[in-house]
């Protein structure tokens, strides 16, 4: 495990890098950010001063050079978006947002599509599987920006049960996370059925039946441990595209004000010390998380050694 | 209930029926035979016979689209198939017990072999995990794995095949059963783990004086362990005799034809013959002898007429209308196969 490790942290870190390093060269050669920090009836002159105090007239080496001296002290400049601001400090006050709505879909997720994936595995292709089968690829298949807007017009503009925004959990929360889960229910139903319907055919399982073990036990015990071991790594990823990319839409569509939503904002303003800040957090918590899943996978299958 | 008299196990006219797409695969037909206290009985055929989905019709374990579809088992006596099940639930691992033909596969490989073992014991036993522990390091000294009481903590991918295999049979005997069903258990290991397995597979029968039955499609497996022989063909018993009677004197041609297609030390034989042709198809199999197609001695009444399990003169059973008889030509020896 520690040499595990030690090899993974490096890797971690050149994986960050290589991001940082990447979202640094994008910015520069797409955005400005003076465009929108001055009045529309700024003067050309005004708007190179203001580069100017900025350091965006340097050569583009000199600027990833002192921009990397930075980040080694963390230091992603000051947000122009939210003025006056460390960009970093920007990305603290609103990662507690996202990773509530990560959280609460993700668990919804596991919640629904382990009984789901179970039944529909029960008798396959039986009417019930097929039904569920239908309804994941349904789930699976609708663009999160297209169901968001439906779960919207429906349930906050018409019948009013929930709001967007932010406020009480309970009326703000469920429509994005609900819109986070539901195509990930579909996947991991999906991949719990198929993956429980294997088991149960395997001959461990005859096995097991011939030494006159209760069905229940097969199941719950013996079966669904060995399913867990291809879900983990599909929710594992499930969780990394939520946090990476999934709810810069949810929670621009439901004004839920994460780092997601603030992420769509950094980019319409071209605030380029908001967007490396974002990306850089984003990036440590994928590398993290994916060490997380290989650990988890060592902790469900002997089978594994970590190296 | 229970029938003091009445043997071990007897399967009488058991079916067993497969529903697919294809349409349904007559896989057992009328398959009857009784297995005594003690008795190790073989179950002989080539692979599509019928000889594992017999097995695994006694314990219960044919899955869909497979049906039991007519016929009985009954233990001691009394049904298995009848009722509720509970019968079987209670005598499944505990009293039959069963070692299959992949060793590789047939272990969870999530959990230790001492928690794969110990909860049959747990269940049929009520042993507390403790107990079960102790009780586990016995078993695995009994099967001969060195280093019981490590082997105990292993996971199955630490162990060879030969090992996977102790381990099993170590499972099946835990409680102590009247019945093992060993469904080619050394198919899948190299020659001399096979050996090593069938040796300690006879031993454990004398010492707990279980009774065996082995389902083979080996005839040297047969020669070394059984008292009675089975011979399966296209979902049918064709022969059923002593080992004795079977190997010096086969009846039925196609116990012959396996004989002779079988290398043997004891006998020269100049060359080893083939049966020719394949088995019939068993979705619609044929009216007549399945065997008639292949058979040099088929008769027209053999292709239209199915010949049943009958008696002979010297007490073995055979499904033939022209079965060699007792003294007559012995088709295993020398000068033979060519017929």
């Amino acid at each position: 495990m520690g040499r595990y490790l030690l090899k993974r942290l490096p890797q971690g870190m050149v994986v960050i890098f290589g991001v940082t390093v990447f979202v640094f060269i994008v910015t520069r050669v797409v955005g400005d950010p003076v465009k929108f920090m001055l009045p529309l009836s700024a003067t050309a002159e005004q708007r190179a001063a203001q580069r100017h105090v900025m350091g965006l007239d340097r050569p583009i080496l000199a600027q990833f050079w002192s921009f990397l001296g930075d980040v080694i002290h963390l230091d992603f400049g000051t947000s122009t978006y939210v003025r006056g601001k460390a960009a970093l400090s920007v990305v603290f006050d609103y990662l507690p947002r996202t990773l509530q709505l990560v959280a609460a879909g993700m668990v919804l997720a596991v919640v629904l599509s382990i009984p789901l994936g179970l039944l529909a595995s029960r008798k396959p292709g039986g009417a019930l599987d097929r039904a569920l089968t239908s309804l994941s690829l349904v789930g699976l298949s609708m663009p999160q920006f297209f169901l968001g807007s439906v779960l919207v017009i429906a349930f906050t503009v018409k019948l009013q049960w929930f709001q967007t925004g932010v406020g009480p959990l309970h009326r703000h929360l469920v429509l994005p996370a609900v819109c986070l889960a539901l195509p990930a229910v579909g996947r991991l139903a999906m991949l719990v059925r198929s993956s429980m319907i294997d088991e149960l055919n395997s001959q461990y399982v005859k096995v097991l039946k011939a030494k006159g073990m209760p069905a229940r036990r097969i199941l719950a015990v013996h079966a669904l441990r060995n399913a867990g071991i291809p879900y983990v790594t599909l929710l594992g990823w499930e969780i990394i595209r939520a946090l990476a990319g999934f709810t810069v839409v949810v929670e621009s569509v439901f004004a839920w004000p994460g780092i997601g939503f603030m992420a769509k904002q950094a980019i319409a303003q071209q605030d380029f010390y908001l967007i490396q800040a974002i990306v850089f957090v984003v990036a440590v918590m994928v590398v993290v998380l994916n060490i997380l899943i290989d650990v988890s996978y060592k902790l469900l299958d002997p089978r594994v050694t970590l190296r | 209930m229970t029938d003091a008299d009445a043997p071990l196990l007897q399967v009488k006219h058991l079916f067993v029926k497969f529903f697919t797409r294809r349409g349904t695969v007559h896989a057992v037909r009328d398959v009857s035979f009784d297995i005594a206290r003690g008795e190790t009985l073989g179950l002989v055929g080539e692979s599509g016979s019928g000889k594992s989905v017999t097995a695994q019709a006694l314990m219960g374990l044919i899955d869909l689209p497979g049906r039991i579809t007519g016929g009985d088992v009954r233990w001691h006596g009394q049904s298995l198939l009848e009722g509720d099940g509970s019968l079987l639930r209670r005598v499944r691992g505990q009293e039959i017990a069963m070692v299959f033909q992949d060793p590789m596969t047939s272990l969870n490989p999530l959990f230790t072999v001492g928690t794969q073992i110990g909860e049959v014991l747990r269940r049929h036993r009520k042993m507390t995990r403790a107990a079960a522990r102790t009780r586990v390091i016995e078993l695995l000294d009994l099967v001969g794995l060195s280093n019981p009481g490590q082997r105990v903590d292993q996971y199955p991918h630490e162990l060879s095949g030969g090992m996977r295999q102790r381990v099993l049979i170590a499972m099946a005997l835990a409680c102590e059963p009247q019945l093992l069903i060993a469904d080619e258990p050394t198919t899948a290991l190299d020659v001399t783990i096979q050996a090593q397995i069938l040796e300690l597979i006879a031993d454990l029968q004398q010492r707990l004086g279980l009774a065996v039955l082995m389902i083979t499609h080996d005839l040297g497996v047969v020669a070394g362990l059984c008292d009675r022989v089975a011979v399966m063909y296209s979902g049918k018993i064709v022969e059923l005799a002593t080992a004795d009677d079977l190997f010096h004197r086969p009846a039925h041609p196609y116990s012959a034809g396996l004989l002779r297609s079988t290398p043997r030390l004891d006998v020269v034989i100049p060359r080893l013959v083939s049966i020719e042709g394949s088995p019939p198809d068993l979705v619609s199999p044929p009216v007549g002898c399945a065997f008639a197609e292949r058979c040099h001695l088929a008769t027209e009444e053999c292709r239209e007429s199915m010949p049943g399990l009958h008696f002979q003169d010297d007490g073995r059973k055979v499904a033939c209308w022209r079965p060699f008889e007792a003294e007559g030509p012995a088709p295993v020896t020398a000068g033979e196969g060519g017929r």
